[in-house]
């Protein structure tokens, strides 16, 4: 006898195209600069995967490769002007089946979480096979918000598990097991599909302290293949939703400039550097 | 003519101007083992200077929330303290809090702002109960004014981890304004000799078919001060070779000072500590008296965690890495040689 057919899972990957300066572990020395202008930062550099989402893609990559045919899908989508599909293509590249692109013009504000929920909502109601784990990054290194996976979540009245930093999930059950980062620890919690899930930057296997989530290159030949993977494109309007933000950003400023304050010889000037900011060792 | 449609023009905005709801801010107040999280308090703070109502919200299990409720009560700054339990949220999932607080902030709520720490356990909840009632959230703002006349509120938040700052105004058309607070930002509140604040208590909403159960929670136990708010942080990075050497290393010099360890994440990602540690973009962010790096480069995404501490001392091998540049009390020395001396002469 055949096993009963196991329920197939259709995976939905949200990402964003955002600063490369912050990016990729080996760029840590570019910096970003807020305009003249004072409305935002100059835009005038590179653009590339948000690393967080970079983990969700690689996650859900993984999970295919542990649950094998039991992931049907593996679907990208972004919210961003003609020039965030080069993002696309590299979470084509990564592994994903199929791309969204709902096109935003190049000058567009940048929709807000609430914008991008909303969204995000209404492709999952389009999906004909359903979605059963949607997998988002914690946060976009640009806004620092930390909010669309939790909107979402509560949009669709679905399970969500912020901060995950391992992903069982069981197709047979429809269960995901999920360890996430808290304050001062982890959590588990066992969420039932279809679950909203955010990755934290890392996996990190308790026992032996191995980092095991590390997003992989894309290699040539599967830049080539990417190439040829469907990519949907839509608008905001076609999904009935508005994605204007309804903050007002007044001004972006640079933060107040720290400036060292110069070096010491030895231990001794250092202690005494200490004593004139009034610390001293712990009083027993 | 004209006259008279500007005076009229004037006269309605004047009566809207009157009509905007006065603030009032209902701050969800986070605990643990029955105390206070100091973060919430710090979130207590930046609510009160919205210069309006504060109503703090307690919510747990049945054992815990009599407890917190005794100590929250006393807090200065706060009008009313509404405190709900249930063993439903004995760990406060988002599935079984969100419909409480949803019931709260929609049958005609004299609220007008949401308030919390920046934590993890708000910020896993808040998002998802600001996007059921169709309100943005602003998120770990370090500053905030509220304009009374026109029902604005403006915040500053950093944003690029923390290479820029955002200053950005939730206006009147936004009924319910939700943000979370960067703690190191607001002094936290205090506990004041006061009248004591009403106390309410709420009916629980239960939610039945609940889609998340919660398995297990492991916290790092330590004696040394909590990371989030020590006042003197020792921090290490991946020039400690391992966690052997790591905590051999700088355990000694943290309690020496009284400090709380922190690390880098180059020294989590090895493995040299736990992730709980992290200080930077991705993990927590402080702003001590004395920020102590030791063996730590200073990327950009380790220095948006720590660069608003009072006096940075960096220790490091290499005279041209960048935590030098905001280092105010800096040491070209090998670390494993420095920290013990300092250790040795700290103690005397």
């Amino acid at each position: 006898m055949r096993p009963s057919a196991v329920r197939l899972l259709n995976i939905l990957v949200p990402i964003k195209s955002s600063q490369h300066a912050l990016g990729r572990a080996v760029d840590y020395a570019v910096k970003i600069r807020v305009n003249p202008e004072q409305t935002g930062i100059d835009l005038n550099v590179k653009h590339s995967m948000n690393p967080f989402d970079e983990i969700a893609v690689e996650e859900a990559v993984r999970m295919r490769e542990r649950l094998k045919d039991a992931v049907k899908s593996i679907k990208v989508v972004t919210i961003g002007p003609p020039k965030s599909a080069e993002t696309l293509r590299t979470a084509l590249a990564m592994g994903a089946d199929s791309a969204i692109h709902v096109e935003i013009p190049e000058s567009a504000p940048s929709p807000e979480p609430l914008g991008v929920a909303k969204t995000l909502k209404a492709l999952i109601e389009r999906q004909k096979e359903g979605v059963d784990v949607v997998i988002l990054g914690k946060q976009a290194i640009d806004d620092d918000a930390g909010q669309t996976g939790q909107m979402l979540a509560g949009l669709m009245g679905w399970s969500q598990a912020t901060f995950a930093s391992k992903v069982e999930v069981n197709p047979e059950q429809k269960v995901a097991n999920i360890t996430r980062e808290i304050d001062g620890g982890l959590e588990e919690l066992r969420c039932k599909l279809p679950v909203i899930i955010t990755t934290d930057l890392r996996q990190v296997q308790l026992f032996n302290h191995r980092i095991c989530q590390e997003p992989r290159y894309a290699s040539l030949p599967n830049i080539m293949k990417a190439k040829k993977k469907p990519v949907e494109k839509l608008t905001a309007a076609e999904l009935g939703v508005d994605i204007t933000p309804r903050l007002e950003t007044i001004k972006v400023t640079e933060p107040p400039k720290r400036v060292g304050g110069g070096k010491v010889a030895n231990v001794d000037e250092l202690l005494a550097k200490l004593k004139e900011a009034g610390i001293t060792g712990k009083r027993a | 003519m004209l006259r008279a449609q500007i005076s009229q023009l004037n006269r309605v905005l004047a009566r809207s101007y009157a009509t905007a709801a006065p603030p009032h801010a209902l701050v969800f107040l986070e605990h643990r083992q029955g105390d206070l999280d100091s973060a919430s308090l710090s979130a207590l703070t930046a609510a009160s200077q919205l210069g309006g109502q504060v109503t703090g919200l307690v919510v747990g299990s049945p054992e815990e929330v009599p407890s917190v409720v005794e100590k929250a009560k006393r807090l200065n700054g706060l009008n009313t303290l509404l405190h709900c339990a249930s063993p439903q949220y004995s760990t406060p999932l988002p599935e079984t809090v969100s419909p409480l607080l949803e019931k709260l902030l929609s049958q005609d709520s004299p609220f007008t702002h949401v308030v919390s720490a920046h934590s993890s356990s708000a910020k896993s909840i808040l998002p998802r109960v600001a996007a059921k009632l169709d309100v943005p959230a602003v998120s770990d703002i370090t500053s905030l004014e509220h304009d009374a006349a026109s029902g604005s509120t403006t915040f500053t938040r950093p944003i690029y981890a923390g290479n820029a700052i955002s200053t950005v105004r939730a206006s009147s058309s936004i009924p319910i304004k939700f943000f979370t607070v960067r703690s190191t930002a607001f002094a936290a509140a205090v506990e004041g000799d006061a009248a004591e604040s009403e106390v309410k208590a709420l009916d629980s909403v239960e939610v039945s078919d609940v889609p998340t159960e919660h398995i297990s929670t492991s916290l790092t136990k330590s004696d040394r001060p909590d990371l989030g708010v020590a006042s003197r942080v020792v921090s290490g990075g991946r020039a400690l070779k391992n966690a052997e050497t790591f905590q051999a290393t700088l355990y000694p010099l943290a309690d020496a000072l009284g400090a709380a360890v922190g690390a880098s994440r180059a020294a989590v990602d090895a493995g040299y500590a736990d992730n709980s540690l992290q200080v930077g973009q991705t993990g927590k962010v402080v702003a001590p008296e004395l920020y102590m790096a030791l063996g730590i480069s200073g990327a950009i995404q380790h220095l948006a965690g720590m660069k608003d501490s009072k006096l940075i001392v960096a220790v490091n091998k290499d005279p041209d890495a960048p935590i030098f540049q905001v280092a105010d009390v800096g040491l070209v020395a090998d670390l494993f040689e420095v920290v013990p001396e300092l250790v040795e002469k700290l103690k005397q």
